[in-house]
């Protein structure tokens, strides 16, 4: 008696939960390792899986075993050139114990790294995970209306392309019903009395032609009831639903003018990545508005943020102008969130310093929900840092960074973006 | 034999399908019924490789528990998998009844013809019939009892939370290896009782364990006698210890070790039986279809395909190749048998002075015998022969650590083969692959500290991760832990040492 079974189409993934559990426990080496990976990655490589490296000492799963030394004794095969007696000098490293992991390592167990790759999808969900943009609110719905449309029920009137078609041909059918009925019984009972009179021995002719042209007469009626009536159609009802909304908006700023060296801007556009990922992935509808500054400000978009080229000299405030424009002209303050990212390598014309600051208090902060700033440097200060630190001491909701390496990056990330945080200058 | 001269072969093309498994399987089953091997019903699976990965991380079990190591050992075998370091077993067999084999889907149908005979016939026919096999394990009710463990522990994951289940899986499997009782035989396990006793058994140890932690002394009037020592005699099945003794665990977490130490005990055969148990399949794969082979059922051309594959399973790299691990048990088992037939087909002067009792009687008889009455140990030095040693070319290296080289202590020859036969045999000896390691002493009326005694083998230390072990022990006990071994007067000496103090939560 033997059964065969095809498991093939089984699920597969009989492991994931096991595989799940792995991740979860090493979570903390895992995001070590992702923190350092990150900034390995190409500015263009922003969403691909990752491997992962573990030292091997912290997956140990240790069990009691024999150590060195000793006097062990061990049988081998294919004898060559042995006799009994014959010494030969010990080697240097102990020749593992038979069961070691693979032939590769000599010593008995590994130091190599444990590395293995994750998805895409872990890789993102690791990436951004306990992050979510500060003070995001969700504007009540006599501020901000933003309608749905929801269906709700069916009405008697509206446009062609609403009507209902099951529902118009069952009120046809029975407003036909219900118009018809006592007709029908009369022209039975009439039909009956008929056919006695044309069975019954004497002539009734008359009697017989005139109840003919009853029956006649009813026929007609009863056709004459239309098929359907305006007074039949039914339309699908819509109506629009106010629902509160949280509609969001990110204003990317990065100084790209000649100070700003390659790896400096190297620096911000992985920091902007970053920012980009975490938006996309982790809000539906938010819209992202690119600002790229020298001594003027352009909007531009992704491609052209990211990747093309500037020089000159700096003047910040530029970008913040275009900014308050674009606010005004877009993005209603009572509509939207508002955020803002500027990035710069802390160069300013000296004179535009104030008037950043001055634009930041009176015109954005004030709208805005959020508004960090990060210099990339690995000098001195200058007087935008300055005067931001003034800015970010009045004001709770603005906060700034300093990035020296592209190490920096990510833990500076995870800091303006950690969940409920209190923002500190 | 001449009416079979008229059956037709069997179909010989690489891809197989479910009509032509059926046929080798009909033909495979009539040849193993011909040599009296007696099997439980099989059940065959065909699988697909992912599916393999994954019965390889649950160390071949059908139904595992969770927990994050199979999860860590699935990406490493999918890793050298697809790194191609590694080719993935063409089956795995798992004893149970019925017997269920996983078959490959990529398979060629030579190589599924192999694999039937080898698992379906060669390792189910073991597990029905080797002694060990029979007294340790119950293969009737090994599926439902892994179910019952699986529900049992995610039941506890949603009860108690995962870290908490994890770290006790972590403690437990850490002290696997001493879950067993060598020199008393387990009762038999089953689904319903484990049910109906589990619940009995919550409050029942309970009671038990407060007995013996009660502060309050029995009987005032023998105060002054000395109190006496706990455990009264030395026990090495720590997690069997834990489980009925250890003060302060949960109940739920007490049916966890139990889970573990009952997993361990069915393993426990596979692990000393590894080389009789493949030696014992390769040995009817190759008589089976080359039997199959001498009735003209099969083809030439299967057989190539067979024999290559087979040839790579049963080599044995010498000392100095590069892929060289170690003495290959499939190697090793399928010439031992082989060369047991020999013995008892064509003995030599020599096989008749080394195996009076077995040169010259009824092969299959003998074979029979030797895979029921023995484990690899007592097999070993039983029966390796002289000309195996000869054709294996086996010798011992001495590493004694005193010296500052290793000696050749004795090679195939007519002074070293009993040396070999029986140093080979010992290598195969759980007690010196395990460490032995006792639970000699609890304090009950102190600090309830509990000492383990570590008895070396050959002079050999205990390894490195004790202290990691020694905190998983300390997880389970909850109170002071001491490991000690005795010196060279014959004192205890503390090795390693866990206590509350120094506790590392993990």
């Amino acid at each position: 008696m033997t059964n065969f079974i095809d498991r093939r189409l089984n699920g597969k993934n009989k492991s994931m939960v096991n595989r799940q559990r792995f991740l979860r426990r090493y979570k903390s080496q895992i995001k070590k390792s992702l923190a350092e990976a990150i900034n390995k990655r190409g500015v263009t490589d922003v969403s691909s899986g990752e491997n992962i490296t573990i030292p091997k000492k912290d997956l140990s799963e240790p069990f009691f075993h024999q150590g060195d030394g000793g006097n062990k004794n061990k049988i081998h095969p294919g004898n060559d050139q042995f006799t009994t007696g014959d010494r030969i000098p010990r080697p240097k490293k102990q020749q593992g114990q038979g069961g070691g992991d693979s032939e590769a390592s000599d010593s008995g167990e590994g130091d190599e790294d444990f590395v293995f790759s994750i998805s895409k999808d872990e890789y993102l969900n690791l990436l951004f995970e306990d992050l979510e943009l500060p003070n995001l609110e969700r504007n009540q719905l006599d501020k901000l209306i933003e309608y749905k449309t929801v269906r709700t029920g069916y009405c008697a009137d509206g446009v062609p392309a609403n009507i209902d078609i099951v529902k118009s041909l069952q009120g046809s059918i029975s407003r036909r019903i219900a118009m018809t009925s006592s007709k029908r019984k009369e022209l039975k009972k009439l039909q009956e009395k008929l056919i006695l009179l044309q069975q019954d021995k004497i002539d009734r002719f008359s009697e017989i032609t005139a109840l003919e042209k009853q029956i006649t007469e009813l026929k007609d009626k009863i056709a004459n009831v239309p098929f359907i009536d305006t007074f039949d159609l039914r339309f699908r009802n819509y109506a629009k639903q106010a629902i509160p909304t949280s509609k969001a908006v990110m204003f990317c700023l990065m100084d790209v003018s000649g100070s700003m060296d390659q790896a400096t801007k190297d620096i911000a556009k992985r920091f902007y990545i970053l920012l980009y990922l975490f938006l996309t992935r982790t809000y539906k509808k938010i819209d992202v508005v690119y600002i790229r500054h020298h001594t003027q400000a352009k909007e531009v978009d992704e491609q052209e943020f990211f990747y093309s080229q500037e020089t000159g000299g700096t003047i910040a405030s530029s970008a913040l102008e275009l900014m308050t424009k674009i606010i005004d002209e877009r993005y209603n303050a009572s509509d939207w969130n508002i955020y803002g990212a500027q990035a710069s390598d802390g160069d300013n014309w000296a004179d535009d310093s104030p008037k950043c600051e001055e634009l930041l208090r009176k015109k954005i902060l004030p709208v805005a929900r959020y508004f960090s700033y990060i210099e990339i440097t690995q000098r001195a200060h200058q007087t935008l840092w300055h005067k931001y630190t003034e800015v970010a001491e009045s004001n709770s909701h603005f906060s700034m960074r300093h990035i020296k390496t592209v190490d920096d990056i990510y833990p500076v990330f995870r800091d303006l973006f950690k969940k409920n945080t209190t923002v500190s200058a | 034999m001449a009416k079979q001269k008229k059956r037709k072969t069997l179909n010989d093309s690489a891809d197989w399908n479910f009509d032509l498994l059926e046929q080798y399987q009909v033909e495979i089953e009539r040849v193993a019924k011909h040599y009296r091997l007696d099997t439980y019903v099989n059940q065959i699976e065909v699988i697909t490789t992912e599916q393999m990965m994954d019965a390889y991380a649950s160390v071949g079990m059908p139904i595992g528990y969770n927990h994050w190591t199979f999860g860590k050992k699935f990406i490493q075998t999918e890793q050298t998998y697809k790194r191609g370091r590694m080719g993935l077993a063409y089956e795995i067999v798992i004893n149970s009844n019925p017997c269920i084999a996983y078959l490959m889907e990529e398979n060629t149908l030579p190589m599924q013809a192999l694999v039937m005979a080898h698992a379906c016939y060669g390792h189910n026919s073991f597990f029905k019939n080797n002694y060990l096999f029979k007294s340790w394990t119950d293969a009737d009710s090994i599926i439902d009892y892994l179910l019952f463990a699986k529900n049992y522990i995610a039941k506890c994951e949603s009860k108690y939370g995962i870290d908490e289940v994890e770290a006790t899986l972590d403690a437990c499997h850490a002290l696997m290896n001493h879950g067993v009782d060598r020199y008393k035989r387990p009762q038999k396990l089953s689904l319903d009782e484990e049910l109906k006793r589990q619940k009995d058994r919550e409050e029942y140890l309970e009671s038990q364990v407060n007995t013996l932690w009660r502060t309050l002394p029995k009987n005032p009037d023998k105060n002054d006698e000395k109190p006496p020592s706990f455990p009264s005699e030395p026990q090495e099945n720590i997690l069997y210890f834990i489980e009925k003794n250890a003060p302060l665990l949960k109940s739920w977490q007490r049916e966890i070790v139990r889970i573990v130490r009952k997993v361990s005990q069915y393993f426990y055969p596979q692990k000393q039986t590894q080389v009789m148990n493949e030696g014992w399949a390769c040995f009817w794969h190759y008589t089976i279809l080359n039997h199959l082979y001498d009735e003209g059922l099969v083809t030439d051309k299967f057989m190539l395909e067979f024999l290559h594959n087979h040839t790579n399973v049963v080599a044995q790299p010498e000392y100095n190749s590069p892929y060289y691990s170690g003495i290959n048990p499939y190697a090793l088992g399928f010439n031992m048998f082989t060369d047991l037939r020999r013995i008892c087909e064509y003995p030599t002067d020599e096989d008749k002075k080394w195996f009076p009792d077995i040169a010259g009687s009824n092969w299959l008889d003998t074979l029979h015998f030797a895979m029921e009455t023995f484990k690899d140990e007592s097999f070993i030095s039983q029966y390796l022969s002289p000309k195996l040693m000869r054709d294996l070319k086996l010798f011992n290296i001495n590493d004694n650590e005193d010296n500052n080289f290793v000696e050749i202590a004795a090679i195939h020859n007519e002074q070293g083969y009993q040396q070999i036969r029986s140093i080979l045999s010992s290598q195969y000896n759980l007690s010196n692959l395990e460490v032995n390691i006792q639970v000699i002493n609890v304090d009950i009326n102190g600090d309830r500290s509990l000492t383990l005694r570590y008895i070396p083998q050959n002079e050999v230390p205990l390894g490195k991760s004790k202290d990691e072990v020694l905190k998983h022990l300390h997880y389970l006990w909850q109170f002071d832990v001491k490991l000690v071994q005795a010196d060279e007067q014959g004192k205890d000496m503390i090795i390693a040492a866990c206590s509350n103090k120094t506790e590392n939560s993990n």
